[in-house]
């Protein structure tokens, strides 16, 4: 707790004058044999806070608490810091923490560019890494890592999902609002692919800043190119401004569709019911799913704040209750000496949660599991607070993803 | 040849609008610090943060009093401007001895902490905050685009209040005292002028503009913690094109600036958030004391 309370102090005082160093001094630098140190990555006072953010570490802390492993004798500690969005910052906290901080395991990292300087980071530190909120898929593809398990979601899985169901009722025009980051840029590639693949064209696309405030000029250039669809490859408030400002402008009454392409129930929540309405959207978890995700979500909902889990909290859970299992498995010491073969060992064997369920990890590091299409409740259909989604269409584990040989990875011999 | 111009007109007629709604915002934002600047001094860091405070504000009145929109375009400024008063007896007013850069450092740090506040108790994704109802029916036809009602009221009212104020400061003899008191404080005082409650009040009209633009904000963005950070930088630059202080100079450059801004998001979107700055860099080297300063 200590630690955690000197990390975010430091981490507070780097974000407010100098984008450099932060995180734990170097203390702690002999570490005891059966202690793993998990540090959780992401945004803690940006966009991306209530997707990531402090509910990211309750959920690690959950897991750790769910696997039992402390009752074995592991010690399990967690430290977190705030990357702010930057990829620059994000490694030097990852280098840091692997450096001098004796971190085993990196978790979260939201924004897919953070998402890939850490991958190489800890590829060469030879750590293990879990991403849950990053969306790119070259996590599993071009730069795919034997250190890596890309848990969550990803852009090609998002835009088979929604964009699929979008072009299959009638929506073969689009016109692309990009986030002007490696995030959007991967997410508007991956749902091009898709919808041209099934006959549909894609009229242009405008690429924004990541934190606009204004979306009405790139909503209107949307309109004047015609197209039925208008997809969103942007994420958090980028997405909550676009949807408010696409109803405030009045985009869908003439037709014209809205296709966000990456929601989270937190974004829901801020849209309010009132707005947010027939949007449909994907995630991999929905924390009214079934007995087992509201089991999860009861356990671990005291500790948030009052917010709840999005499918990027679970999968910090998942992974890291996986990891525990792995390491249970192969011994501490094993799992410390090389992150490349807890998270070999974590391929091995099959993953069981209250969050995903059943599933397993691919050689790629693709965590494999189904994704739901939600559609937003009207606030009559709404029971209360959080009860937003229903269920649109399943699409399989086996259906979801990039197919193993598509995405080049070069750990798979071809 | 014609027609290609008159598609380009097409294009460019409606961005030029959204400029000006986007203006407005600049507009306002910059006018109060100005008025801040112009009278006490100080770089206020903390104009964000209170705009931010001024959403918030209007959405704690909806929820949890039952306030509405209208009224809270009077209380919450109101409210945020007394919190004003107090930061300004409190803290601001011991550091006008000093060189410029304590106040902005001291506005900085208030400016994160205020928003770390918020973001504890609301996190980041923001809250749902509806135009009223007059304001929310379909949008207007302007026979080349449909403008929302609600930013067609925002123009208006960031201009009338924009009038308002320089009415106030040139025209009005509570506003030729402000005036003569940045001139030299002393020689007022000497007058029987109580000059510190007139700063006092100063600082806090500043602010409550700053809320007013909030509130006027809450139904077009998400209300959330890091809504003034985004837009405050940009309104700096405004301020520093405009000419610190000048009032008409922020008014002026403001609604100029989001017009800019708006048709670079036509042409070249990626380049929308730097544009200002290239400007800024620009007017600095030609006319240091900014297009409407007095060097």
């Amino acid at each position: 707790m200590m630690q955690d309370r000197r990390s975010l102090l430091k981490t507070a005082a780097a974000a407010a004058l100098t984008p450099a160093l932060s995180a734990v001094p170097g203390r702690a630098r002999a570490q005891a044999a059966n202690t793993l140190k998990i540090g959780v990555l992401n945004d803690q006072s940006g966009v991306y806070r209530d997707i990531s953010g402090p509910t990211s570490v309750a959920c690690v802390r959950q897991a750790i608490q769910d696997s039992g492993i402390t009752a074995r004798g592991v010690n399990v500690e967690v430290v977190f810091a705030d990357h702010q969005n930057k990829a620059d910052v994000g490694a030097t906290i990852a280098r840091q923490w692997l450096d001098r901080d004796g971190v085993d395991v990196i978790v979260d990292v939201p924004n897919s560019a953070v998402a890939l300087a850490v991958n190489a980071v800890v590829r060469e530190k030879n750590r293990a890494y879990f991403n849950s909120t990053g969306a790119t898929t070259d996590l599993t593809g071009a730069q795919c890592s034997p250190n890596t398990v890309h848990w969550t979601y990803d852009t090609y899985m998002l835009a088979r999902s929604t964009g699929g169901a979008m072009v299959k009722t009638g929506g073969d025009s689009w016109f692309f609002i990009t986030a002007d980051y490696a995030f959007g840029h991967a997410l508007e590639r991956d749902t091009t692919s898709f919808v041209q693949a099934a006959g549909g064209k894609v009229l242009g696309s405008v690429k924004h800043p990541l934190q606009s405030t204004d979306f009405s000029s790139f909503l209107l250039q949307a309109q004047q190119s015609r197209a039925k669809v208008i997809g969103l490859a942007n994420a958090g408030t980028d997405t909550i401004n676009s949807v408010k400002q696409a109803a405030e402008f009045g985009v869908t009454r003439r037709g014209t569709k809205i296709a966000v392409l990456l929601m989270f129930i937190n974004d829901v929540h801020s849209l309010g019911l009132k707005a947010a309405q027939g949007l449909v959207c994907t995630e991999s978890f929905y924390w009214d799913l079934n007995d087992r995700t509201r089991a999860f979500t009861s356990r671990v909902k005291g500790n948030l704040g009052g917010n709840m889990p999005a499918m990027s909290h679970a999968g910090c859970y998942a992974s890291v209750l996986h990891y525990l299992k792995a390491v249970g498995d192969m011994g501490v010491a094993a799992a410390k000496a090389s992150g490349a073969d807890a998270v070999a060992r974590m391929k091995a064997i099959p993953t069981d949660d209250d969050c995903f369920g059943a599933g397993q990890i691919r050689a790629d590091g693709r965590k494999l599991h189904p994704a739901y299409l939600f559609e937003v409740k009207s606030p009559e259909e709404s029971k209360g607070p959080w009860d937003y989604y229903k269920v649109l269409q399943t699409t399989s584990a086996a259906e979801a993803w990039r197919p193993l040989a598509e995405g080049k990875c070069s750990l798979i011999a071809s | 040849m014609f027609e290609d111009l008159l598609f380009q007109l097409e294009l460019g007629l409606p961005q030029v609008v959204l400029g000006l709604v986007n203006g407005a915002f600049y507009a306002l934002l910059s006018l109060g610090l100005a008025v801040i600047f112009g009278m006490l001094n100080v770089i206020n860091f903390a104009h964000g943060a209170q705009f931010m405070m001024g959403a918030f504000v209007a959405w704690m009145l909806l929820n949890w009093v039952g306030i509405g929109y209208w009224p809270a375009l009077v209380v919450a400024p109101l409210i945020v401007g007394a919190i004003g008063v107090l930061l300004e007896r409190t803290m601001i007013s011991k550091l006008y001895k000093l060189d410029h850069l304590y106040g902005l450092l001291l506005t900085f740090g208030l400016a994160l902490i205020i928003e770390g506040v918020f973001r504890n108790q609301f996190g980041s994704s923001g809250l749902p905050y509806a135009p009223p109802e007059v304001l929310s029916g379909p949008p207007v036809d302007l026979g080349f685009m449909f403008l929302p009602k609600y930013r067609l009221w925002v123009v208006v009212a960031a201009l009338a209040m924009s009038l308002a104020t320089w009415l106030v400061i040139e025209k009005t003899r509570l506003g030729a005292y402000l005036r003569a008191a940045t001139e030299n404080a002393a020689l007022v005082q000497a007058f029987g002028v109580n000059v510190p409650r007139m700063v006092t009040l100063t600082y806090a009209a500043g602010v409550a503009l700053a809320a007013f633009a909030g509130v006027l904000a809450a139904p077009i963005y998400s209300v959330n913690p890091q809504m003034g950070s985004s837009l405050i930088i940009v309104v700096f630059a405004v301020v520093v094109i405009g000419g610190m202080g000048s009032i008409l100079g922020s008014v002026v450059t403001g609604f100029g600036l989001g017009l800019v801004e708006g048709l670079t998001k036509v042409f070249y979107p990626e380049a929308s958030s730097t544009v200002i700055f290239v400007i800024m860099a620009i007017v600095l080297l030609a006319r240091p004391a900014g297009l409407f300063g007095r060097a």
